[in-house]
């Protein structure tokens, strides 16, 4: 029973994990919360229906399955980050300078939009997936694992790993720390700090949209409410790891989907989705910063 | 020839005339220095010639190109690079990357040899790292290559941030009160380093409170007071001028 809900948790809570980086990353450049997040994950779940819709038409699942999986995740990554990269453009960087509420009142107006404009095209009714994955079940003592669950969990773990190497290695990484770090001072440098910041929401929403494919692969069926829940629970996920914090999101990802589901498990399911909440309550009155988290100086 | 001239540059912050009809004219090579009481708009006008804030008039020409209300990165390309007041590092990176960072930004290289770590993306990055010691040689940090920036000691992060300001290979130099907080020994260190700049050919400018460092460095001087300039001219021109004197020191009254 532990173990059994120890796969699961990981699985949920990789996918939290990966929602909540985008959450972290924007935050840490921005201060700002985007509460649109979730939607491009909803975009992405969307995107994965539809063209694995597409590619199970054209013969191309029949084929080869992983192919279709693979090419359904990058087409839905592609189209998400032109969102993301649209997204900012449009309802973020026109206010740059303003107070900072008005970033976040404009996050919330991009979040009706997104939720709106999928009721509207797509209907208001659950999307089923369109193909039943013949699903091969790995058994270990009495442990049961689909082969669904752990390619969440090694793709999870994959992308976090490249975005690790990304930010620590490459030149663009290296830029995007130093932006989050003091905006100005990389601009003094030589930083583009809008195309940083561009970057930022781009890959934020790729990793939004393969959690979103996974997710719709794994439940078999999305509806375009489904981006307000997983958001809120991967920005507390964020907050938990403590917002701002690269691995504080991967940690508090985790963190999160293993409470939830040995508390599913435990405690009671019906109140699955309330420990979600009670551990954003709880960290909010005890460490605010999170785990990783660090009580930053206002800057001069 | 000179390298940096402004004209009748002007900045208001609402109904506050911060630098009001600002004009002089550095020379290349130089090391200019800009003082004035707390107050008197030097940060301001440091801020106008970075692209930091947009003048509201007047204009700036860097090697007579107008340069006024440029972005900030667009500026530092162009070759001017400034150092705050306060400690601005990218505190959680060390010492070494701090000064790449800042070449990084004057080199174009493709991500994807960035990311496979190509034959070529090697070379540029070795001689991007030697280039760095070089800069770092300079602020006597060469030892401390990979510390963090947040752990060095106060006098080191401060010729840090000049070493930082250097690596993207800039003409002109701004430096904020540079020795601020200093004592007298690492003021010293920096007055020394700032010297060997002007060595390599850069033209620094300097905003400053420590009048010893300024009569003993300065080729040129700008007084402001309120926003306005009241004076320039050498340092021995600058110190015996009037209007200076009652700046710093109040008005003379006959009783």
């Amino acid at each position: 029973m532990f173990f059994q809900q120890l796969i699961n948790g990981l699985t949920l809570g990789s996918v939290y994990a990966i929602i909540a980086l985008g959450y972290t990353m924007v935050y840490g450049i921005l201060e700002l919360i985007n509460f649109a997040h979730g939607e491009i994950y909803m975009l992405g779940a969307y995107l994965g229906i539809i063209l694995l819709a597409f590619f199970t038409a054209s013969g191309l699942t029949e084929q080869s399955l992983l192919l279709s999986l693979i090419l359904t995740s990058v087409l839905s990554a592609l189209f998400c980050a032109m969102y993301g990269f649209t997204m900012e453009k449009v309802a973020y960087r026109p206010l740059r300078n303003a107070p900072r509420l008005s970033p976040l009142i404009s996050a919330i107006g991009v979040s009706i939009f997104l939720q709106n404009y999928v009721m509207l095209t797509q209907g208001a009714t659950d999307k089923v997936f369109p193909l039943q994955l013949g699903e091969t079940v790995i058994t270990f003592q009495d442990v049961r694992m689909t082969v669904t669950q752990v390619s969440i969990i090694a793709v999870s773990a994959l992308m976090m790993l490249t975005l690790r190497l990304f930010i620590s290695r490459t030149r663009i990484g290296k830029a995007m720390r130093a932006t989050s770090q003091d905006k100005i001072m990389a601009a003094l440098v030589g930083i583009d700090v809008d195309t940083i910041i561009s970057v930022t929401f781009v890959i934020g929403a790729v990793l939004a949209a393969v959690a979103g494919v996974m997710v719709a692969v794994y439940y078999g069926l999305v509806n375009y409410t489904i981006g307000y829940i997983a958001g809120i629970k991967a920005f507390t996920a964020a907050v938990l790891g403590g917002i701002g914090s690269i691995r504080g999101a991967m940690l508090g990802g985790i963190v999160l989907g293993l409470m939830e589901s040995m508390g599913a498990a435990y405690v009671s399911t019906e109140y699955k989705d309330a420990f979600a909440f009670v551990i954003l309550i709880v960290i909010l009155l005890i460490k605010p910063s999170g785990i990783f988290g660090t009580d930053l100086p206002d800057k001069v | 020839m000179y390298i940096l001239v402004t004209k009748e540059v002007s900045k208001q912050f609402g109904g506050i005339k911060a630098v009001e009809g600002v004009s002089f004219k550095i020379s290349n090579n130089s090391i200019a220095s800009i003082i004035g009481p707390n107050g008197a708009g030097k940060t301001t006008l440091f801020n106008c010639l970075t692209g930091i804030t947009k003048p509201s008039t007047g204009q700036i020409y860097f090697r007579e190109r107008d340069i006024s209300g440029l972005p900030p990165h667009k500026v530092a390309h162009l070759g001017i690079a400034r150092t705050f007041q306060n400690i601005r590092l990218f505190s959680d990176m060390t010492v070494i990357e701090n000064v790449m960072i800042a070449q990084h930004t004057r080199i174009r290289y493709g991500l994807l040899g960035a990311v496979l770590r190509d034959r070529q993306f090697k070379i540029r990055e070795a001689a991007i790292r030697e280039k760095a010691y070089e800069f770092l040689a300079l602020a006597g940090l060469e030892d401390h290559a990979d510390t963090y920036a947040g752990e060095l000691p106060y006098g080191s992060q401060r010729r840090l941030e000049i070493a930082r300001a250097l690596a993207t290979e800039p003409e002109i130099l701004l430096l904020d009160e540079p020795t601020a907080g200093m004592n007298p020994s690492e003021t010293r260190d920096v007055m020394s380093m700032i010297k060997t700049i002007q060595l390599l050919g850069k033209t620094i400018i300097l905003i400053e409170h420590d009048m010893r460092l300024v009569m003993g460095i300065s080729d040129w001087i700008v007084v402001l007071d309120h926003g306005v300039k009241i004076a320039e001219g050498t340092p021995d021109a600058v110190k015996n001028d009037t209007l200076v004197i009652e700046a710093y020191l109040g008005k003379e009254t006959t009783h």
